[in-house]
């Protein structure tokens, strides 16, 4: 047996790794080895742990110790002292340093950790995702080999339906009834399909899993696959996630040679075996008749529904598809219960759900909380809340086709249908904050300008509506709004959603509706007043020089557009006309004396 | 390909190695006393002799990990032996010959090697 008395788990998900963690993996191997630490000590590569805002992130145990913001150079010092002689190198492990707090020791201890109900993540950032035994000691394939031996297909579905999971993907459709409504279906051949596309630019829980605990997906595909009768398994993921491909090829192979994908599962009798397909990035094939099409050769185009996929899906067959963190959930239900399941989350939301925090916020990173968790909670208590003291505005929610959500909602409880009553969804997860320097104009224009771009061009609603949207919408911004385009965006959003083949139509219109319920004064100051309350746009700008001003002429030197003038030890002056707000004075000026307005 | 019985013999010898990511409260522990005065009294050989031991005998539930200086510096290389429940008991003036006996009677059969401990040194 390997014994080692030290275990250093490094950060391999995307995140870190483009923050260097590679380079430190490789830093630490070199120096276990001069120090002949290495019959000892054992370096593990894991998935995302999580605390992406503190990256490069790297846990030894016995002693759990969370060390953040890991460099290169600080590996020998961790070595040296930590690993070598045992002395926690203090300076370099993780500190909330907005709550003034004292240095963190282990993960437990933070509060980015505690509210969390980790279902999905389980393993990320825990086990090597390219080890399968890894896997399988922490209760992996312990579902399949319980699906296989003593369940009965319809029983699977029943547990599933039972369990209230509902997909994760975006639209909360319940998972079991996906199940039953495919295994109904008669065809020569099923298949099986996981979604593994994650379009919204913001979120990345999908990747996290497929990084940190491939064989999870694996398995719960292969379980999907017994109850509804499929053979064949494809997953869907897009070429940008190079190291979740990797991972993910490396996992088929272990299972296949351990007899977990192949002929004759477990001696079971069932066949059943996956294959990757990558996808070129668009965002209309995370739609699911856009992916099947993507998959069968042709052209990513969504089609119109009926027929289900459940009926006719991949070339012609009765098909399933789930998102990725659908199928992350499967194996703990199995092995837990429907009931177990059931007591996490709300009556109607059952479960965790992963978030992707981003923008104005601390705790840049994935988080997983039961359903129902307030809005607040994972902004303030998860998330540490907004940088540089700044005010809270809003926080924009499942991507280009969510909403934004204001704060007088912020004490909502996160369910499918109360983010869907109040004009947001839950979609795929991201969690985009946003602060008082926010315009929310220029927010639903960026999300817009998104959709506009990823539109597929098959139907007229999103192929031409979006865009007369988007064009109302940079008209806005550039201070040349007209009287009743807030009348014309609302009438052609509404008439988008009701109109469009796909779900990416459907929905694009969302955050420029809500924004425009929630943030309407917004709107009309741009419209009406020619003005940017949050002093965004740069359309709506101007650069004056107070009495702060020394007369230095730093900025008179830096104007490339010689638009400030004035005699030395005087106050100097902007001529609004020639300046071309590339905001260059303000960063030169010492004295705080220039302002926009 | 694995039958159910081999996967759970993979589950089984995986978890003992990677059982200590999950929760440590219940573990055995060996605290060697690693600082300046420990290593140059010969503290590493005595705590791979543990490992070694620890090892051959397949022991779960067990972890070794190091700690700096308590002050003693005479009596290195020292050791701590912490069983759950049962309180610490502090080995002194230690060499890898000692270390198998320790293992044995302390770790494995829950007697402490009184004559090894820190109390028996300073009695002399």
């Amino acid at each position: 047996m390997d014994f080692y008395r030290a275990q250093v788990l490094c950060c391999g998900g995307t995140g870190c790794t483009s923050s260097g963690s590679g380079e430190i993996i490789k830093r630490f191997e070199e120096q276990i080895v001069k120090f002949g630490l290495d019959k000892e000590i054992k370096i593990v590569r894991t998935g995302c742990f999580g605390l992406c805002a503190a990256g490069p992130v790297v846990i030894v145990y016995p002693e759990g110790t969370f060390y953040s913001h890991v460099r290169v150079e600080d590996v020998d010092e961790i070595v040296s002292e930590h690993l070598l002689k045992g002395r926690i190198v203090k300076h370099l492990t993780y500190q909330d340093k907005e709550r003034g707090e004292e240095q963190h020791l282990s993960l437990e201890s933070i509060g980015f950790y505690q509210k969390q109900k980790r279902i999905v993540l389980r393993n990320c950032g825990v086990i090597d995702p390219e080890n399968i035994d890894e896997y399988i000691a922490f209760d992996g394939y312990k579902a399949l080999e319980k699906v296989l031996t003593s369940m009965k297909p319809a029983e699977v579905i029943q547990v599933v339906l039972d369990s209230g999971l509902r997909g994760r993907g975006g639209a909360g459709f319940p998972t079991g009834l996906k199940w039953k409504f495919a295994a109904a279906s008669k065809g020569e051949q099923k298949y099986m399909v996981c979604n593994a596309d994650e379009g919204d630019p913001g979120a990345f829980m999908d990747r996290s899993v497929l990084e940190g605990d491939p064989h999870a997906v694996l398995e719960a595909m292969t379980i999907a696959g017994f109850a509804v009768g499929a053979t064949e398994g494809y997953i869907y993921v897009r070429a940008e996630y190079p190291i979740a491909v990797k991972r993910l090829e490396i996992a088929i192979k272990q299972a296949r040679e351990y007899g977990l994908l192949g002929k004759n599962i477990l001696g079971s009798g069932f066949d059943f075996d996956i294959s990757i397909r990558l996808g070129a990035g668009a965002f209309v094939c995370g739609e699911e008749t856009a992916l099947m099409a993507s998959i069968e050769g042709m052209r990513g185009e969504p089609r119109s529904k009926p027929p289900f996929p459940a009926v006719k899906g991949l070339f012609a067959m009765p098909t399933n598809i789930n998102n990725v963190e659908t199928f992350a959930n499967i194996p703990q239900i199995i092995i837990n219960g429907a009931d177990w399941f059931r007591s996490i989350g709300t009556e109607k939301s059952t479960g965790t759900k992963v978030f992707a925090l981003g923008g104005k916020i601390n705790n840049t990173g994935l988080v997983e909380i039961p359903m129902g968790t307030k809005l607040r909670e994972i902004i303030y208590d998860i998330g540490g809340g907004i940088p540089g003291g700044k005010k809270f505005k809003a926080v924009q929610t499942g991507g280009p086709s969510g909403g934004c959500i204001p704060a007088e909602l912020l004490d909502i409880p996160i369910e499918y249908d109360t983010l869907t009553q109040i004009g947001s969804m839950m979609g795929s997860g991201g969690m985009i904050v946003m602060d008082e320097d926010n315009c929310m104009v220029d927010i639903a224009r960026f999300f817009l300008d998104f959709t506009v771009d990823e539109s597929c061009g098959k139907c007229t609603p999103c192929r031409i509506g979006t865009r007369r949207m988007l064009e109302i919408l940079d008209r806005i911004v550039n201070g040349k709004g007209v009287e009743g385009d807030l009348e014309k965006l609302e009438r052609l959003g509404r008439n988008i959603k009701a109109t469009a083949l796909c779900g990416l139509g459907q929905t694009a219109p969302n955050p420029v509706l809500s924004t425009i319920h929630y943030f309407r004064d917004e709107y009309e100051a741009h419209i009406r007043d020619k003005r940017c309350p949050a002093h965004h746009c740069q359309a709506l700008l101007n650069f004056y020089i107070t009495d702060k001003c020394r007369g230095c002429t730093a900025c008179a030197k830096v104007c490339p557009a010689d638009a400030i003038t004035g005699v030395v030890k005087e106050r100097h002056v902007i001529d609004t006309t020639k300046c071309i707000k590339c905001g260059s004075c303000v960063e030169k000026c010492r004295f705080g004396a220039i302002e926009k307005r | 390909m694995k039958s159910i019985a081999e996967l759970e013999a993979i589950r089984q010898k995986t978890l003992e190695r990677v059982a200590y990511r999950k929760d440590a409260d219940s573990d055995i522990r060996v605290v060697v006393g690693m600082a300046t005065c420990g290593i140059a009294a010969g503290a590493r050989p005595v705590m791979l002799a543990f490992m070694d031991e620890i090892r051959k005998r397949n022991l779960q539930n067990v972890t070794v990990s190091q700690t700096g200086c308590i002050g003693m510096c005479r009596l290195e290389p020292m050791v701590d032996v912490i069983v759950p429940g049962q309180g610490k008991v502090t080995y002194v003036k230690l060499n890898p010959n000692m270390v198998p006996r320790i293992v044995t009677e302390h770790i494995v059969n829950g007697n402490p090697v009184l004559e090894y401990s820190i109390g028996a040194s300073e009695d002399q």
